[in-house]
């Protein structure tokens, strides 16, 4: 079983090599979306620092929203989908892997690039490593709750204009965890509460967030 | 199988699978919903409007109270009975509980937007503004989102069975979210200061007050529930138009 899932993974991120411009469009959004908030604002540092954290957890939101359409659509259109809900393997661990692919393409270089971002918007350097962590487990969440949005549209022509009204709205909580920990830390206060929340998050959608999945994945099938 | 559902009592509940059934017990109990309601609202109205004294605080503005509360709470209902609905159609493959659910995100959107609106009329003379960012607001703008995502995705799907499943998985997942949005109140104020309101002014109220509240909170949910009734008879007449006792009763 663990075999399938790392040749899943394995494919999935063979496949994603083989379209880098494709990958890329995420973090190339989250850049451009955080550099409009100091061209269109002010760019002075105090504003900056104040709303970085904010502007930050925003920008990567609505760029983890990019790459959300195309996580099942291809497998779906040339039936592999069909397949791998076939399969032996549970649907729920095909998801997992899926999920996983997903965020380690469009999620970690977010991750990654938000430091850099942080310093344009002088954000406090000493609480860049509470900023890193709570992208990393938000963006892991974001990536699980827009493969159900996916999952759910994936049959549909207009899924592109249905996904974030579906999404966002389920990512809310995500949002304001996060920005929360990155502000504390900001403001030297302690994160710890919010960010405990946002495991809590990641584990209860971990645990649960697959079936969701494989059901609307099933039910996009048989329609 | 049905002699084994007959011994432990759960025939009654397969029947509401046939939509004749259905459509006849919801005709059946609007009636019985729509009257109290009617009496309990008016005498609700009476006593908020006429007989209870202005609030020594706010004056007749505390008045809005009355349907503000109500709207509230039946906002967050309505999404309560759409994810058992839902479910109830997931699991038990049972094609009418989407109807139910269908029936209900309308409503539940309608008494969504009627607790924003109230509120925001509401606030403006209390807090010199018709918008806070107060997590309590923001929740239930929120829960409005998610019934549009709801209605959105349900009706996307050409197939209507699809849409319903589809949907049904939607509002499940959304249902895990609401307690997480619910207590975003405690947890985010600690950033957000300045917006404790509304919550836990409850049991100050005073009697005069207090029984004209009561009366409109299950005055407004007796019209809830009547007003599913005759949506869910709407629903399920046009899931049902080809048959011939659609026909018949339409």
């Amino acid at each position: 079983m663990s075999r399938a899932v790392s040749a899943l993974l394995v494919r999935d991120l063979k496949l994603a090599y083989r379209r880098r411009g494709e990958v890329l469009t995420p973090a190339m959004f989250f850049i451009l979306v955080t550099i409009l908030f100091p061209l269109g604002l002010s760019p002075q540092p105090e504003l900056l620092r104040s709303i970085a954290p904010g502007v930050l957890w925003t920008a990567a939101l609505l760029a983890g929203l990019i790459g959300q359409e195309s996580l099942l659509k291809g497998d779906f259109e040339d039936g592999s989908l069909e397949q791998l809900a076939l399969a032996p393997l549970p649907l729920e661990l095909t998801a997992l892997a899926r999920v996983a692919t997903h965020w380690l393409t469009t999620g970690l270089p977010l991750v990654i690039l938000a430091p850099l971002l942080g310093l344009m918007l002088d954000y406090p350097v000493q609480a860049m490593g509470t900023l890193v962590l709570s992208l990393l487990l938000g963006t892991s969440i974001l990536s699980l709750l827009g493969a159900v949005g996916a999952a759910l549209t994936v049959g549909l022509r207009q899924s592109g204009m249905l996904l974030p009204i579906l999404v966002l709205p389920l990512a809310v909580p995500v949002l304001i965890f996060g920005a929360q920990a990155a502000a504390q830390a900001a403001h030297g206060e302690d994160p710890a509460g919010a960010l405990y929340l946002m495991a809590a998050l990641l584990a209860l959608g971990l645990t649960l967030i697959p079936f969701a999945i494989a059901a609307a994945v099933r039910v996009s099938l048989e329609s | 199988m049905a002699a084994l559902n007959n011994k432990y009592g759960w025939a009654w509940f397969h029947r509401f699978a046939s939509p004749p059934y259905l459509y006849r017990v919801a005709g059946f109990l609007i009636p019985w919903f729509a009257w109290p309601a009617a009496v309990l609202i008016a005498a609700g109205l009476y006593g908020g409007l006429w007989s209870s004294p202005p609030d020594y605080q706010q004056g007749d503005g505390f008045r809005i109270i009355y349907i503000h509360v109500p709207s509230a709470y039946l906002s967050m209902m309505g999404y309560a009975i759409l994810a058992v609905a839902s479910a109830v159609g997931l699991v038990w493959r049972m094609k009418l509980a989407h109807a139910v659910a269908a029936a209900a995100a309308p409503l539940g959107a309608s008494f969504t937007f009627l607790a924003l609106v109230t509120g925001a009329l509401w606030g403006k003379p209390m807090w010199g503004t018709y918008w806070v960012w107060d997590a309590r607001l923001t929740s239930e703008l929120i829960l409005l989102f998610l019934y549009f995502g709801f209605i959105a995705l349900q009706r996307a799907y050409e197939d209507s069975r699809s849409g319903d499943r589809a949907a049904a998985v939607l509002a499940l997942v959304g249902v895990v979210n609401l307690p997480i949005i619910h207590y975003s109140v405690v947890w985010w104020n600690s950033l957000h200061q300045g917006a404790t309101v509304f919550v836990g002014r409850g049991s100050d109220i005073a009697p005069g007050m207090l029984w004209p509240l009561l009366c409109m909170i299950f005055g407004f949910t007796l019209l809830f529930a009547a007003c599913l009734a005759r949506s869910v008879q709407a629903e399920v007449l046009e899931r049902e138009r080809g048959a011939a006792w659609a026909a018949e009763v339409a």
